[in-house]
């Protein structure tokens, strides 16, 4: 059963106040419904040197209440593997492990231990939280970047390719659960992450986690962002269970009911899109169209 | 009842980690370290032995999930060589910070660019600064007594321990081994203790950012800095040179074997001449000082068992006689010496004496190395010039 409204949410918050996080952090909304989803009494989180490093907070203090392991940068998917050995072989079977990295954790130096671990079927939930760059060393291009998107490494010709298509080479490890969630959707983000904690195995949720600073829009903006990337198709909400693809909540409405929203009022609000032309917001425009109308046939494929 | 075999280096590796009930093992495959991970794998596949098996696609995700399963609480094992460590490096400075009690063994090769798969020791010198305890083994019966008691010190002073064997020479040469029964293995290495702090509703960030200076946690107290860790690391890998050679002490009661502590010596007792050499080398620099013997020079062999921590007061003690030291190494740190020569010559630049002191580096790459040539080249180096130099270049 999906969760109706916010208000049946459980009410313990594990991430306390006082973390270093930017204000109005996308990811870090993502961690709080996760870890609601969770038991994080029996959860061991591994994450690699990014953002979550600073949200976990500076020794001796931590504003989250979980086990959090620290990782070099390019170990997150085999150190969760390896917790989750170390914990079958001491008998915990009843512990979560939850693998939280960024895009450039996971889209690039992570790929090869994700990879492995994936094809090795380790029993862990793993989420990318994409907020479509190295946010936390200054907003440098990575291959989830954006086409069109001004990075601190694309600072003049903004970046010319395509976001790498992560989900396509997840799937091809055929795991038995994989997902895509926004922080502004936090009711069918939390009820993937239950159903993903539920299953055994390796599980792949991808959370598009909007970025204040990174892509520049006001604070207060942040939900409205998430919105935005949802409504005009940029990011799409569905899971992929054994196989069988389905558009969910407001992607599943917007399926149904039409799409409302255009690319253009999508990079509008964003200063990172400061520098995209028309032809450039077309030639974006254009793949996200494609990239719909195959995600609407194949949720009826399998209907 | 004894039960001796005729093994492989190799073999005793993968039967010193089953008698030692490793919990996790993760390797990825490397000339000349892979029958290791085979044996190993069929001795969890078969049931024999009871763990866990990742079969992970790098040396990196190796030490990575190793480390990891250590900070939960397993006993974890891997075994690498060569390239396959150096693509660890980043993982081993994170193993010896993390204060795991991983063990793996490094069987020696020489590192590419251009490719050898044969042996020298350039691979696991190269890790010395990385804050592991490394151990290096004459011969295939300290291989298995060693990685025993490695587990005894890494799980007491939980630093990770490095178990150093030479590749072909020692890992893939049988020779008699004396394996110890689980019995006696179990009341010398006890189950690993708990870790404190992975139960129910503990909240912990393990390996977070740090600060320079320390810093109060949420009772007022102060917590260390990022120096004030480090130097623990520093202090207790000293210290736990006693903890080497009590964990040897322990073994020679109970097993009846002793691998010597932390160095040992051959025929060292009247010695005006050593040579100071680790490995299957310092085994080979036994023959070498046989040879001198008989042409009147009373040489005796030093063999460093642990190159780091360096055991520097017991190897000036041992030295405190000779009049002449030459050492023979199978690295060379590039742009100045051997690794051994230099650690050595500052060791006892604090000590009374001072022999004259000559170093070579021998056998890189799988060159071959005769024990005539070792008596040849000590020879020269006790009658005549001190020399720092390269021996057998051909070309």
């Amino acid at each position: 059963m999906a969760t109706s409204a916010a208000k049946l949410l459980p009410k313990e918050e594990f991430i306390l106040p006082g973390t270093r996080s930017c204000a109005a952090c996308g990811l870090m909304l993502t961690y709080r419904h996760a870890l609601k989803a969770l038991n994080p009494g029996k959860t061991i989180v591994a994450v690699p040197a990014s953002c979550m490093t600073v949200l976990h907070g500076v020794y001796p203090i931590t504003p989250v209440k979980v086990i959090c392991i620290n990782n070099p940068f390019g170990a997150t998917g085999a150190a969760a593997s390896g917790i989750a050995a170390g914990l079958k072989a001491l008998g915990h079977d009843d512990y979560t492990v939850l693998a939280f990295a960024g895009d450039g954790g996971t889209y690039d130096i992570g790929i090869q231990a994700l990879s492995g671990a994936l094809e090795r079927g380790a029993n862990f939930l793993y989420i990318c939280y994409d907020n479509e760059g190295y946010m936390n060393t200054g907003t440098q291009r990575s291959s989830a970047s954006p086409a069109g998107a001004i990075t601190s490494t694309t600072p003049i010709l903004a970046k010319l390719q395509h976001k790498k298509n992560m989900i396509g080479i997840i799937e091809a490890h055929r795991i038995p659960y994989i997902a895509t969630a926004s922080p502004a959707f936090p009711l069918d983000l939390f009820d993937k992450v239950r159903t993903a904690k539920s299953v055994h195995g390796s599980r792949y949720m991808e959370v598009h986690a909007p970025c204040p600073p990174g892509w520049g829009f006001p604070n207060k903006d942040l939900i409205k962002m998430g919105k935005l990337a949802i409504d005009s198709g940029i990011h799409v909400l569905y899971e992929i269970k054994d196989g069988v693809f389905k558009l969910t909540s407001r992607s599943l409405n917007l399926a149904e009911k039409g799409r409302k929203k255009s690319i253009a009022e999508y990079v509008k609000g964003q200063t990172r899109f400061r520098k995209i032309n028309q032809d450039q917001i077309d030639y974006l425009q254009h793949f996200v169209d494609e990239r719909w109308s195959e995600f609407v046939q194949r949720h009826h494929r399998t209907d | 009842m004894s039960d001796v075999r005729i093994i492989t280096a190799n073999s005793a590796a993968a039967l010193a980690a089953k008698l030692c009930r490793v919990q996790v093992v993760s390797a990825y495959p490397i000339t000349p370290q892979t029958p290791v991970t085979e044996e190993l794998a069929e001795l969890v596949e078969s049931g024999e032995l009871k763990a866990e098996y990742l079969t992970v696609e790098s040396e990196h995700s190796a030490m990575a999930s190793v480390v990891a399963a250590s900070q939960v609480g397993a006993r974890v094992f891997t075994a690498s060589s060569a390239n396959g460590l150096l693509y660890m490096h980043e993982m081993l400075h994170w193993a010896a910070g993390s204060r795991t009690p991983v063990v793996m063994a490094c069987v020696n090769r020489g590192v590419g660019a251009p490719w050898t798969i044969l042996n020298d020791q350039q691979d696991s010198i190269s890790q010395r600064d990385t804050g592991w305890i490394q151990l290096y083994c004459k011969n295939s019966q300290e291989v298995i007594d060693s990685i025993i008691q490695a587990y005894k010190i890494a799980e007491q002073v939980n630093i990770p321990v490095m178990v150093c064997y030479d590749g072909f020479i020692l890992s893939h040469t049988t020779t008699p081994v004396e394996i110890p029964s689980q019995q006696l293995v179990d009341s010398y290495l006890p189950p690993r203790p708990p870790v404190i702090g992975i139960s129910e509703y503990t909240h912990m960030n393990v390996n977070p950012l740090i600060l320079s200076d320390p810093r109060p946690d949420v009772d007022g107290k102060m917590a260390p800095g990022y120096m004030d860790i480090r130097y623990r690391l520093q202090q207790d890998l000293l210290s736990c040179l006693d903890v080497i050679k009590l964990a040897d002490r322990d073994f020679h009661e109970l097993f009846g074997r002793t691998c010597g502590g932390v160095c040992w010596g051959y025929k060292m007792t009247d010695a005006a001449h050593a040579i100071v050499s680790f490995g299957s080398l310092a085994s080979e620099c036994t023959l070498a000082a046989d040879l001198l013997r008989q042409r009147g020079l009373r040489v005796g062999v030093l063999g460093v068992r642990s190159y780091r921590p360096f055991p520097k007061d017991d190897l000036v003690k041992a030295l405190e006689a000779v009049e002449t030291v030459t050492i023979f190494e199978k690295d060379v740190s590039y742009g100045y010496e051997g690794a051994l020569a230099m650690d050595l010559k500052s060791a006892l630049y604090e000590s009374a004496n001072h022999p004259r002191f000559s170093s070579y580096v021998a056998g890189l790459g799988g060159r071959d190395v005769l024990p005539e040539t070792l008596a040849d080249e000590a020879y020269r180096a006790i009658t005549g010039e001190v020399k720092h130099a390269w021996i057998n270049i051909k070309n």
